[in-house]
């Protein structure tokens, strides 16, 4: 059965295509210009950043993909899906089912713990217990967390909380994630402890990895680097 | 999803306390004024009643038409036969006669000079017969502040005020000048027995109460009476019942078309009774609107700031994909949810003053002072099944309108701007 209200995959070469994308702030009387004509295709499996100092438009091209927010002019479409084009619903579908998000300041629900964290996206689709069960155990097994589970963000490291992140965005098993400044609020050996692990997802699920980074530490372990500068690509590895 | 909202409620204080409390306290407020008011109602029913009605009251229809005279030239005669039949016809009803009249009472000096006159009215009840309730209507007991209550033919008591600016003691001997009812003049010498006092300015200003087979005597009313008064088991006032006995004992006179012919009335026939039921059933409809307003806003102000602070959880939850009419639903639940344990509780918390007070009695006799009402000073509380859930509509409504128009702040938001602020 079909529904149509849902988001549909469709057959597409390009997991991400950008075309032509700008996007415009209002400022005052006028407006900020934080994206121009942005060019982008991701294919399956890419683990890609998005660098460039602050300011350059990460941030925002990153939310236009995630749907979280709509660009000005142009278009994205999302594993064959013209972003733009789909209702509220669908957009949240999209996130819910093929997105996966990963925040510089971790955003844990501080109420709840490890384990419902990483639960709730299940509780969103419906899934009985057993399976959500199931999920979130192996989650965080990947993340290295099952001990934590009964934990409240509150009580545990930087570290720890980015692997909850993570293991919160990979529960569903997205076809994307996206990850903003994953790193920032890390020191080293936590960062490259998050980034292998990621590294590692990407390789054995083919989960698209897509950051958006100012970090050195982070752009070693990037298979493709896009370098932003005043909303523009200013170098792209890939081409 | 029910079991991720209650976990939330419960481990985060800071989003369900303030309006816990809240709640708690107006459906507190409104289940104990809804007693208060209960006993107030009660109170006057009761004292109106004993005092001046009866549940069902029997007069001629002459001295019914001009009822507030206390026509005396028109009272019931061979009332000892009407009596007899309304027992046999009503057995369960407490028949009883009542005669009220004025006139000057007289007190005398040593010498037995007029040292001191004023107009009173009286009242004459049936205290003396074995086995009369009369007393005890009255409250005679309670209100006497010297001497005793009247156990004697003979005897009169005489009420605080008159009392205090005369300088009547128990004991004096006064007299009493008044008319018969058919208009000749006529007094009676009476012993004080005591002085009442019942709380109550239209009972205390100049009032005396005598045995009726004394007042009988002073008015020449042997075998008639002002009035007859029916009381049901219990003393508790079934309007169903009392609208049933004055139908069927007004059926039987319908043919008779004697103007001294007994006409039967009740409690609520009264206008003032009827429209004072009427207005504070009406107030009290008011005072819980006007309640339910007042909680709504003070908790949707609560649920804008508790909103506020929870930006972070709905950009959050909105990334994860949840959608906004998610959201907000889950808000309303999460209110409504608050909304059942603040009125569980207030209800018991209200419940339990009510109950306090029903048994001990709120004595407000320093504020009702100079309030000509038939009511008594001292309220108890009353405890009706209603109680349970009249506080739970308005703590669960206030508290769902409440987050409805805080949340909306939230649905307008733009979702890009919610998710803005997660950083
Ligand atoms: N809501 C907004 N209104 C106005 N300007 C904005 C808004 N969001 C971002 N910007 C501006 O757009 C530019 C790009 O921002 P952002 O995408 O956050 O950059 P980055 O993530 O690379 O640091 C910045 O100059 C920022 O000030
Ligand atoms: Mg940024």
């Amino acid at each position: 059965m079909i529904n149509v209200k849902q988001f549909k995959r469709t057959e597409s070469k390009y997991i991400i295509r950008a075309e032509g994308l700008t996007k415009d702030y209002p400022v005052g009387e006028g407006h900020f210009r934080a994206l121009s004509d942005i060019n982008l295709t991701f294919s399956e499996g890419e683990f890609a950043g998005l660098v460039g100092p602050s300011g350059s438009g990460k941030t925002t091209l990153l939310n236009i993909i995630g749907s979280l927010d709509t660009p000005t002019s142009g278009s994205v479409a999302v594993l064959g899906r013209e972003v733009s084009a789909l209702t509220a619903k669908q957009s949240a579908f999209l996130r819910n089912r093929h997105i996966g998000f990963i925040f510089q300041s971790y955003n844990l629900l501080p109420v709840y713990t490890v384990y419902e964290n990483v639960e709730f996206t299940l509780l969103l689709q419906k899934k009985n217990r057993e399976e959500r069960h199931k999920a979130v155990m192996e989650a965080l097994d990947w993340v290295g967390l099952t001990e934590k589970k009964d934990a409240r963000p509150a009580q545990l490291s930087g570290g720890e909380s980015q692997r909850v992140a993570i293991a919160r965005a990979m529960v569903k098993r997205p076809a994307i994630v996206l990850a903003d400044e994953p790193s920032a609020n890390l020191d080293a050996e936590n960062s490259h402890h998050i980034l292998q692990t990621m590294q590692q997802l990407n390789s054995e699920l083919k989960t698209t990895f897509l950051f958006a980074t100012h970090d050195e530490k982070v752009m070693q372990y990037l298979q493709r680097v896009i370098s932003l500068r005043d909303g523009k690509i200013e170098k792209d590895t890939n081409s | 999803m029910f079991s991720f909202i209650c976990k939330g409620i419960i481990r985060d204080r800071r989003r369900s306390l303030l309006p816990v409390v809240v709640v708690t306290i107006g459906v507190m407020v409104v289940v104990f004024l809804d007693g208060l008011m209960g006993g107030m109602m009660d109170n006057m029913v009761r004292m109106t009643a004993n005092f001046q009605t009866g549940h069902l009251k029997v007069m001629t229809r002459a001295y019914a038409a001009d009822e507030a005279q206390k026509p005396n030239d028109l009272a019931l005669l061979g009332s000892g036969e009407l009596m007899e039949q309304l027992h046999r016809d009503y057995p369960e009803v407490d028949w009883t006669p009542r005669i009220f009249f004025g006139g000057l009472l007289d007190i005398p000096d040593e010498n037995g000079e007029t040292k001191a006159q004023g107009p009173v009215t009286g009242q004459a009840a049936d205290l003396l017969s074995k086995g009369s309730k009369e007393s005890a209507r009255l409250g005679l007991e309670k209100a006497i502040t010297a001497g005793h209550i009247i156990t004697q033919p003979g005897e009169i008591l005489v009420s605080i005020d008159f009392a205090e600016s005369f300088g009547v003691k128990p004991g004096d001997r006064v007299t009493f000048f008044g008319s018969t009812m058919d208009g000749a003049m006529s007094f009676a010498n009476y012993r004080v027995a005591g002085i009442v006092r019942f709380g109550n300015s239209m009972l205390d200003r100049g009032g005396v109460i005598l045995d009726i087979t004394d007042a009988r005597l002073l008015l020449d009313m042997e075998d008639a009476t002002g009035e007859i008064f029916g009381f049901l088991p219990g003393e508790k006032y079934l309007k169903e019942q009392v609208e049933s006995i004055k139908t069927s004992f007004n059926h039987q006179q319908a043919g008779n078309p004697d103007v001294y012919a007994p006409v039967m009335t009740q409690l609520m026939d009264q206008d003032m009774m009827r429209q004072t039921l009427g207005y504070t059933d009406s107030m009290s409809f008011f005072m819980l609107l006007l309640l339910m307003v007042a909680l709504s806003i003070v908790l949707w102000n609560a649920g804008v700031l508790g909103g506020i602070r929870r930006y972070n959880e709905f950009g959050v939850r909105l990334a994860m994909g949840e959608e906004k009419r998610q959201l907000y639903r889950s808000l309303l639940t999460e209110s409504l949810v608050i909304g059942i344990i603040g009125s569980a509780v207030g209800t018991a918390l209200g419940l339990l003053i009510c109950l306090l007070l029903s048994r001990h009695g709120l004595d407000y006799s320093a504020v009702m002072k100079n309030i000509a009402m038939m009511i008594d000073p001292v309220i108890h509380t009353r405890i009706t099944p209603r109680m349970y859930y009249i506080g739970v509509i308005p703590g669960i409504l206030s508290m769902l309108v409440g987050t409805a128009l805080a949340g909306r702040k939230i649905y307008k938001r733009n979702t890009a701007l919610l998710f803005k602020e997660l950083d």
